[in-house]
């Protein structure tokens, strides 16, 4: 089963196409090259929702499709949920 | 891929149809009552209600007539009623309606009062409905159809799935010859290099970047704090989507990966050769698939992730999701299921290709899930306030 997916090489996030559970192995896939990606779970993401891969500091940016979709305004670690409380868009803030 | 055949209805000026619907058309919004007695009193007629058609004036009338005009020319319409409140605008909008060479008939409220106006419309109308009734379907080429599409409650699966599904079948629609549409300017917001790096030459990208701009200062001159309250919506948000951006690149895989745009329409203005189109429109959805029905459009592709229920009156609107959760929770809206994506089961190219059967099933007469659920949202456009 894939746990989350990505769209380019590039990206930092992967989203979760099925509910993932706290503490999980996660098997991951690249939608471009369709390369196999681990990541672990330190919190539960439901499906649909962006896991981080990597750990963030406030003010980097978050790469998803390969391009910025915004600014990490909390930092975030590795395998945390991103979303609206701690990314924030670069264009209509 | 080899050419396919629909079977549709050709009008008096060449163009293909494929659904067979007498209208009654208020030209203003005092004349939605008596266009819903006619309708009541003549089976198989759709009266069309809005909320607007008084006191415009300038840019915003002019998309008012338009809209109008257009509305009634679609191939999907075989005959029209209007009915106005005075004689000049419904006269405007007949002969507008009449160049197309289908059949239109006007009647004006003023001096008659509804209740005649209703009786003498309603004979029309049946004589419209019996012969439109005996009018066949014929054999007629897939890329004849023009279609447009658009993305409504979406989320994170819509980008990974049902959007780059629509994206595969304008691909593949636009290498045969055919005619697509899509828009929601402001929502391009973060994805419009992408969007500009499609156009098909420097003039194209020019007039796509002075709509994008125009738009985003509307918005912004209007706005009032945050706008991530409407854009993303709170469905996008609980699906998942963070920002504006990531909302707008997902949007964008509906373009496809070959295809080229070959102009940039004003609303509700009819492309005039085939290929990919960018027309302006808003990115709510009733109104922007109102406004493509009214530039000729004969089938709409709606990719939603948390569960758009939107129909349209005029074209057959096909909603496919790549959520599972929706399939499970709304399935009774989504005439394509492509979640299988996810887990790559199916392939982007395999989605295509069962849409392209789905708009096939759909030409011929399937009725689509918001057409069987009673889906018929008339949104008109409003630029500004009437005088």
């Amino acid at each position: 089963m894939v746990h989350f997916l990505i769209h380019e090489a590039a990206d930092n996030v992967g989203v979760a196409v099925v509910d993932i559970a706290a503490g999980a192995d996660c098997a991951g896939r690249n939608l471009t090259d369709n390369e196999g990606l681990k990541a672990h779970s330190e919190e539960a993401i439901q499906l649909g929702h962006k896991i981080a891969l990597k750990d963030f500091k406030v003010g980097d940016s978050v790469i998803k499709y390969g391009c910025e979709i915004g600014t990490i305004v909390k930092d975030v670690k590795a395998g945390h949920h991103v979303h609206t409380h701690n990314l924030k868009t670069k264009r209509w803030a | 891929m080899a050419n396919r055949k629909v079977l549709g209805y050709r009008r008096e000026n060449g163009r293909v149809g494929v659904r067979n619907h007498v209208i009654i058309l208020p030209v203003d919004d005092i004349s939605n009552a008596a266009c819903e007695a006619v309708a009541n009193n003549i089976k198989g007629t759709m009266a069309l209600p809005h909320a607007y058609g008084r006191l415009q004036f300038g840019e915003d009338l002019d998309l008012h007539f338009r809209t109008m005009i257009g509305t009634g020319s679609n191939a999907n319409v075989a005959a029209v009623v209007v009915i106005g409140i005075e004689a000049g605008w419904t006269k405007k909008i007949v002969d507008g309606i009449a160049a197309t060479g289908k059949p239109v008939k006007g009647f004006s409220i003023e001096g008659k009062g509804d209740t005649r106006t209703i009786a003498d419309a309603s004979y029309q109308a049946k004589e419209f409905v019996q012969w439109a009734s005996e009018l066949q379907r014929t054999e007629c080429d897939l890329h004849e159809l023009y279609i447009s599409v658009k993305c409504g409650e979406s989320d994170t699966t819509t980008g990974l799935a049902s959007c780059p599904a629509v994206g595969n079948v304008v691909d593949k629609h636009c290498a045969l010859g055919g005619t697509a549409s899509f828009g929601e300017t402001s929502e391009l917001t973060g994805a419009e290099h992408i969007v500009a790096s499609k156009a098909e030459n420097e003039e194209v990208r020019k007039e796509f970047m002075a709509a994008f701009d125009d738009y985003t200062k509307l918005v912004f001159d209007q706005r009032t704090n945050d706008l991530s309250e409407s854009q993303p919506t709170k469905g996008n948000i609980a699906g998942g989507l963070t920002t504006i951006e990531e909302k707008a690149l997902g949007n964008v895989e509906k373009l496809g990966k070959k295809t080229k745009f070959v102009g940039c329409l004003p609303p509700a203005v009819a492309p005039t050769k085939p290929g990919l189109w960018f027309m302006d429109t808003s990115s709510a959805a009733a109104e922007a698939v109102t406004l493509w029905a009214a530039s000729g459009a004969v089938v709409h592709l709606f990719p939603t992730g948390q569960g758009n229920v939107i129909g349209n009156p005029i074209e057959p609107v096909i909603k496919l999701t790549g959520n599972p959760r929706t399939m499970a929770t709304m399935a009774e809206h989504i005439d394509l299921d492509v979640s299988k994506i996810l887990q790559g089961e199916m392939t982007v190219d395999e989605a295509g290709d069962a849409l392209l059967d789905m708009i096939v099933r759909t030409a011929n007469g399937r009725l689509t899930a918001a057409e069987a659920l009673g889906h018929r949202e008339f949104s008109m456009t409003k630029l500004y306030r009437s005088a």
